[in-house]
Formats: C-alpha cells, sequence, structure tokens
C-alpha cells in the first residue's frame, strides 16, 4: 500500500490521468482515419494501454504489497482471452464448412 | 489473565483490526486480494458480453458500422472524459484519507459523485434520442435505408442493425447500473468519511471502493471504442 510511500504519488497521478485523457482524443482522431483493417486494431490497442495505466497506477497493481493480488489479475485475464480465443477458433473457421 | 489484557488492550488501541488479523497490513491486503477476486468475476461477466460483440460484429459487419454511425460520438467522448476525471478524484480521495487530509477526502468523494451524475445525465440524453430515432429494438424499430459504410449503394439489415442495438442497450445498461452501484457505495464513503471514520491507519473501504470505481472506467474505456468508433472514418 501506499501508506508506506516516501515521496508523493500526486505526480504519477496526474500523469497517468492526462495520459488517460490524451489517450482518448488520440482514438477519437485516429477513428477518422481510414486505416482499413488496423482501426480496430489501433483503437483497441489504445484502450488497452489506458486499461493498463488505470490498473497499474490508479488500482495501485504496480507496487501491491501482495503477490496474490497480481496472480488474480493475470487469472482472469487468461481465463478470458481464453474464451475469446478458444469461441474464435470456431466462429472465425466456419467458412470453411 | 495477562493474556485477556493484552487482547483488550491490543483492541482499545486499533478497534479497526479485527481479532481473526494479526496486524492492519494483513487485514488490508486481505480486503484487497478478496475486492480482487470479485473482479475477476466481472470480468468474465462482461467478458460474455464482449465476446457476444465479438461474433456478431464479425459476422455482420457493415451493418454494425451502420448502426454505430449513428450513435453521438461527442457525447460518448465526453462522458469518456467526465469518467476519466472521476477516476482522477477517486485516487485523491484515498491518497487523502491514507494522509488524513480531511476536506480533500470529502471533496473528492463529493465531486466523483457528482461526476457520476454527470456521466449517467449524459447516458439518459443519450437513450432519449434512441427512443427518439426509434432505434431501440422491439415493435418500434426502425433502421431504413442506412447505407453500409464504405458502401454507398447497399443499405444496412434492420434486424442486424436491431441486434448491435440490442448489445449497445445491454452493454451501456449494464455499465450504467455499475455505476448507479458506485454511487451508492460512494454516497456510503461520503457518509462514514463525514463522521471521521477513516484514518490512515484504516481507510481500506475507501481504497475498495476506489478498485470497483476504476473497473467501472476501464469497462467503459473499452465499450467507447467498440461502440461509437468502429467505422467512423469517410
Amino acid at each position: 500500500m501506499s501508506g508506506n510511500s516516501k515521496s508523493s504519488p500526486l505526480p504519477t497521478y496526474f500523469a497517468v490521468f492526462f495520459a488517460l485523457l490524451a489517450g482518448t482524443a488520440l482514438t477519437v482522431y485516429a477513428s477518422t482515419l481510414d486505416l482499413g483493417k488496423f482501426n480496430a486494431a489501433v483503437a483497441l490497442t489504445i484502450a488497452s494501454i489506458k486499461a493498463t495505466l488505470v490498473a497499474l497506477f490508479f488500482m495501485h497493481i504496480k507496487g501491491a504489497s501482495e503477490k496474490l493480488t497480481k496472480l488474480v489479475v493475470v487469472a482472469a485475464l487468461f481465463f478470458l482471452l481464453l474464451l475469446l480465443g478458444l469461441t474464435m477458433t470456431d466462429y472465425a473457421t466456419r467458412m470453411w464448412s | 489473565m495477562p493474556d485477556s489484557t493484552v487482547a483488550l488492550h491490543h483492541e482499545e488501541q486499533r478497534p479497526e483490526l479485527l481479532h481473526h488479523f494479526a496486524e492492519p497490513q494483513q487485514q488490508r491486503d486481505a480486503s484487497s486480494l478478496g475486492m480482487w477476486v470479485f473482479l475477476a468475476t466481472e470480468i468474465m461477466f462482461f467478458g460474455g458480453l464482449f465476446l457476444a460483440y465479438l461474433v456478431y460484429r464479425l459476422k455482420y459487419f457493415g451493418d454494425f458500422g451502420a448502426a454505430s454511425k449513428t450513435l453521438a460520438v461527442g457525447l460518448g467522448a465526453t462522458n469518456t472524459a467526465v469518467l476519466i476525471c472521476s477516476s482522477l478524484t477517486v485516487v485523491l480521495a484515498v491518497w487523502a484519507a491514507q494522509t488524513a487530509r480531511r476536506t480533500l477526502l470529502i471533496g473528492s468523494l463529493v465531486l466523483t459523485i457528482v461526476l457520476g451524475l454527470v456521466f449517467l445525465g449524459i447516458k439518459g440524453i443519450e437513450y432519449k434520442d434512441k427512443f427518439d430515432e426509434h432505434h431501440v429494438p422491439g415493435a418500434s424499430f426502425s433502421f431504413e435505408k442506412v447505407p453500409v459504410p464504405g458502401h454507398p449503394n447497399q443499405y444496412a439489415d434492420p434486424h442486424h442493425a436491431q441486434l448491435f442495438f440490442s448489445l449497445y442497450f445491454v452493454m451501456t445498461g449494464l455499465h450504467a447500473l455499475h455505476m448507479i452501484i458506485g454511487l451508492g457505495i460512494f454516497l456510503w464513503l461520503l457518509t462514514m468519511a463525514w463522521k471521521g471514520r477513516f484514518t490512515p491507519d484504516y481507510n481500506t473501504p475507501v481504497e475498495i471502493g476506489g478498485l470497483y470505481w476504476h473497473f467501472v472506467d476501464i469497462i467503459w474505456i473499452y465499450l467507447f471504442p467498440l461502440l461509437y468508433l468502429i467505422d467512423r472514418h469517410p
């Protein structure tokens, strides 16, 4: 926990805050460009960077004293990817039948 | 006899420390871990909806693009910014509780609640517009002669567009429900903070409530581009 931190976390919080706002502006701008198939990839990459920033710095995953917490996060993401990934191996390959 | 005096003394000194925990740090870590396990179930809860969205977006690609284009990007982007601001006020509240800054704590909690209400208000305006445009799935749904992005001569299939709006309303509606629950949690935190319950030694509820709020923010960070920003380019 940050209770025992030596320096103020405020500069980090504000830096993350402005990065999140910039990311929002960037993703709106990027959506107006014709990037073909990469529009979705760019949008999801920006969203994932924003989500990671929130989780690491606002939700204090970075610097969490309990390793189990990190394990829970990784496990949740693993099962989410399993859900999405395995379902898409079905749906994405149906045109062959 | 000496044992009970020690125990009594111990409880008097740290009334917030529950007897089955050895020290405050352990109690904090247990609460935080429990919240993260709950958030893991929430990820799977929303994950099913994101999966449904992914499957149908790929299946009815153009129809989803046409339907998405009717959403108000300005309002959606404003709501994203509102939620990001509220996430900042939440971390400020946690920090204020940890460093015994009462005014900042109460101010941040009030601001968070106000920003949450602004979000729901904007969402309400968007919902009203959808009703006016007959874009709400159901008997009065109408999505006639809307061109598919990139194919000016081809119109979107209303049935498939209706599927997009079903997902839109379920996903944003479930998100809004989480916001309403979050507002309840923060009202409770505000009353506790007003009574002076939070100290640098005991502020776990603010931290845990903050985790919930940030999680709801993360869901919106994904909903915004997936619902509003697909196929915007001319």
